[in-house]
């Protein structure tokens, strides 16, 4: 069997979990016999090609798709109007804004035509517009390599409309690959309407959706109305291959607990905090790491500084490349207390590096480890029990942290993508 | 004969600026400070201030032989950097030493808030400083201005009590409500501690508003005799770095500056005195109740500048805290990063005031946010912290050592005595 697979980053060079997911499927398959053409918004050439072969979207103009272009127009153009509302302006100079963005934006894609498009391949402001194109290109490429693959498979919602398009063009069956959705991006009651909208019609036009949890495919069927029989769930893996495990010298004498990620709502920082001050009121023996950035990093320095708790609560700030593996090195303690987490393979790295971890009941990660202690991300009590568990009572941490690096070793994308 | 006078004072400081500080750094190096920054800035500043005005300043009091006059307070740790990267500043501030028409304010060494904190650092550091002084420049203070005029009346008491019988502040508004800070005043818990105010409209009209106001001297005179219709005395403090680099050169500061002194006299309405001179000429005419610490800072002219969000009050307890041990321990080298990480400045830096003197604030700075400045002088306790608990169990070991030591001897002793 062969599949096109549409992705948006691919290592080395990633901004999230992504790209990293993208790399050990494609693995997984090659190991199964499956062969795979991966697209990608922009490739930079150093990309490890030996289990797959990778197409750029910026090098491929667009040029197969004349007759659908108006119809394709009609779909996908609503996403990038109001991607630059302008605040502030009354109902009939919106009205005209809008026309004129829609001619604007016929025009630009009638230029387009025909010729090659530089994506940035990140996420930046211009997102909805790349996405739009990509489908473009994305139509364009499966066009073109029609015999060469049977099932097209697509990763996130960025890639759902470059799916559509290659499905409707070649009526080749559709995969979608649900790694996060909406809902683990911001609250319940505050979404972006327009990647929901992407999300669900991407859903639907799919002839199976594969999801990384039971906790996601959940959220696929109760908020975005998905037929369960056509959603089923595949966790994540870890490949650990080419990995050295980094000898780091330690600074500091006392035991270090660790919070890896984005600062963000959806992490629970603040749970962490509490657990951390909690601990703190019993034993002075121990330090806590916030590390990562986002927009909640200014509010949890308050926090930590209120409680006053800074001498022993560290913020690193963003960490990038290296700086991540030595964390892990120097941490004692890992924890999650995301308060919603489709999968989260920053425990199994953690536990990897024989590090034991504390994760949310709330996360995808925590139905598949049986060797990580798992807490509701609100019971601070129980985050500082294990905590201080783990801290006071060697044997504890030995055993969980031997018991967890031969459970996520045993965890294989080769198993995972069947 | 002028029977009204001009009190010039200005304030030399350089903060000891730390390095980026990572999580990383704690447990593994103990230096904490940007010398490269703290190099460049200070060369930069002494080329276009410190040097420039030092040298128009004694051309001045040479010329005006004896009715020119100054005073300087330098912080401990701008001395040090004049050591360490400039001495040039240093001989320049002796020449005008010499003249004999220039006195030295003491301060605290650190330039720091120990006044806020504790009262045995406060007393050990403003010690400190006069000590410097007097190594330095062969004088010994006898007025004391503190860390940005912050004044209280527990603080006049204690600065009395340090010997001093001159301070400066704040005529802080909301403090002074319809009184005039161009009087001597007294505080009000210590009548004997005499106090000078700052003109903050006059001081501001050139450390501020120089380069909008476009005054020349002798407008600027006008001003002064409007201000003081009624008063004996204007006091205007400002920062040294007010000439060159706050106000550039093209401004017309220096200009401004070599012109003051003629048209000042030539007037007649004022003379210059210094600070202890002034407490002497003039008598008190009320005191002046100060319950709540005040500054020269901000709109508020209050302490909040330093102490005004919980990461700051966090950052200055967590310091505080460790005067104890630190006592204990009397390690010169722990003594004096204690020291330099007292510094007003840090505070100054995690300050979360964007409106009013926001402008201000960022000018200073040179971190992006305050959230910064406090994550990396955290860090930097941190380390300090551990290295202070290692001095004191290395402590605890010697201790029990010599005990054990001691203890044979003892019951030898006790047995010799038994047998008589």
């Amino acid at each position: 069997m062969r599949v096109l697979m549409f992705g948006w980053e691919f290592p080395p060079h990633i901004a999230g979990g992504l790209g990293t997911a993208c790399e050990g499927i494609v693995k997984g398959l090659a190991y199964n016999g499956v062969e795979t053409l991966f697209v990608m918004p922009s490739a930079s050439g150093d990309e490890d090609q030996s289990a797959t072969t990778i197409i750029n979207a910026s090098d491929v103009p667009v040029d197969t798709m004349s007759e659908t272009v108006d119809e394709f127009l009609d779909k996908v153009k609503f996403i990038h109007i109001g991607s630059n509302m302008v605040p502030y302006a009354n109902p009939e100079e919106f009205g005209k804004l809008v026309e004129e963005e829609k001619r604007r934006q016929v025009k630009d894609f009638s230029i387009s035509y025909g010729q090659k498009y530089k994506f940035s391949g990140k996420y930046g402001a211009n997102l909805m517009e790349e996405v739009a194109r990509y489908a473009m290109v994305g139509g364009t490429i499966a066009m073109q390599r029609k015999d060469e693959f049977d099932v097209i498979h697509a990763h996130d919602w960025l890639c759902y409309y470059a799916g559509i398009a290659a499905k409707e063009l070649t009526g080749k069956p559709l995969v979608i690959h649900v790694h996060a959705t909406s809902f683990d991006r911001g609250s319940v009651d505050n979404i972006d309407t327009r990647v929901y909208a992407i999300e669900k019609r991407g859903m639907e036009a799919a002839d199976r959706v594969v999801t990384v949890s039971d906790l996601t495919r959940n959220i696929v069927i109760t908020r975005y109305g998905i037929d369960p029989a056509k959603v089923v769930t595949v966790h994540n893996a870890v490949d650990f291959s080419g990995r050295e495990n980094v000898q780091v010298e330690r600074g500091v004498k006392e035991p270090v607990v660790t919070f890896l990620g984005r600062i963000t709502y959806q992490k629970g920082p603040e749970y962490f905090i509490e657990a951390a001050a909690k601990v703190l009121k019993r034993t002075k023996n121990v330090r806590f790491v916030m590390a990562g950035s986002g927009d909640m990093m200014n509010r949890a320095i308050h926090h930590a500084a209120r409680l006053g708790i800074s001498d022993r609560f560290h913020f690193t700030g963003f960490l990038r490349g290296a700086d991540v593996q030595k964390m892990f090195a120097l941490s004692d303690v890992y924890i999650m207390p995301s308060i919603s987490e489709p999968f989260g393979i920053s425990p199994l790295e953690a536990m990897r590096t024989g590090v034991p971890s504390i994760i949310s009941k709330q996360s995808g990660a925590a139905e598949i480890l049986n060797y990580a202690f798992k807490v509701d991300f609100w019971d601070v009590d129980a985050m500082a029990d294990d905590i201080y568990g783990l801290l006071s009572y060697p044997a504890l941490a030995h055993f969980s942290a031997r018991m967890g690096y031969d459970e996520v070793n045993a965890l294989k994308w080769n198993g995972a993508s069947l | 004969m002028a029977t009204k006078s001009i009190c010039l004072y200005f304030q030399v400081h350089q903060p000891t600026r730390l390095r980026l500080y990572r999580f990383f750094d704690i447990g593994k190096d103990s230096h904490y400070y940007d010398d490269f920054a703290n190099r460049t800035i200070l060369r930069r500043v002494a080329q276009k201030c410190y040097l420039p005005m030092n040298q128009l300043m004694l051309e001045l009091i040479n010329k005006n032989k004896g009715k020119f006059k100054i005073a300087y307070s330098i912080s401990g740790s701008a001395l040090e950097q004049f050591q360490r990267f400039c001495p040039e500043v240093l001989d320049s501030f002796k020449a005008l030493a010499a003249t004999g028409r220039v006195e030295f304010l003491a301060e605290t060494y650190y330039h720091s808030l120990a006044s806020l904190g504790s009262d045995s650092e406060f007393k050990h550091q403003v010690a400190k400083h006069a000590a410097k002084i007097e190594e330095i420049f062969g004088v010994k203070p006898t007025a004391f201005r503190n860390t940005e005029l912050i004044y209280s009346n527990s603080i006049g008491e204690i600065v009395y009590e340090m010997g001093y019988k001159t301070m400066l502040t704040e005529g802080a508004r909301h403090i002074m409500g319809w009184q005039s800070p161009n009087y001597v005043y007294t505080g009000e818990t210590q009548p004997k501690l005499k106090l000078l105010l700052r003109n903050y409209i006059l001081s501001d009209d050139i450390a501020f508003r120089f380069a909008q106001n476009k005054v020349t001297a002798n407008q600027y005179v006008g001003w002064l005799k409007e201000n003081a219709k009624e008063g004996d005395i204007v006091n205007l403090f400002m920062d040294y770095e007010t000439f060159g680099e706050h106000q550039p050169a093209d401004t017309g500061i220096f200009e401004f500056m070599r012109a003051l002194p003629d048209a000042v006299l030539k007037d007649g309405t004022f003379g210059f005195v210094t600070p202890s001179e002034a407490t002497k000429k003039y008598k008190p005419v009320s005191d002046i109740a100060v319950e709540d610490p005040i500054s020269w800072a901000d709109e508020e002219r209050d302490v909040t500048a330093w102490l005004g969000n919980e990461l700051q009050s966090e950052a200055f307890k967590k310091v505080y805290a460790m005067k104890e041990k630190l006592a204990i321990v009397n390690d010169p080298e722990l003594y004096s990063d204690f020291g330099h990480l007292q510094e007003s400045d840090h505070f100054y830096y995690m300050c979360t005031k964007f409106f009013s003197d926001g402008e201000v604030h960022k000018y200073f700075n040179p971190y992006d946010t305050p959230y910064e400045a406090f994550i990396n002088y955290m860090n930097v306790i941190s380390d300090f912290q551990i290295r202070l608990d290692e001095k004191r169990a290395a402590l605890d070991v010697r201790e029990t050592a010599v005990q054990e030591l001691k203890a044979p001897a003892k019951t030898v002793r006790r047995k010799v005595a038994k047998k008589k």
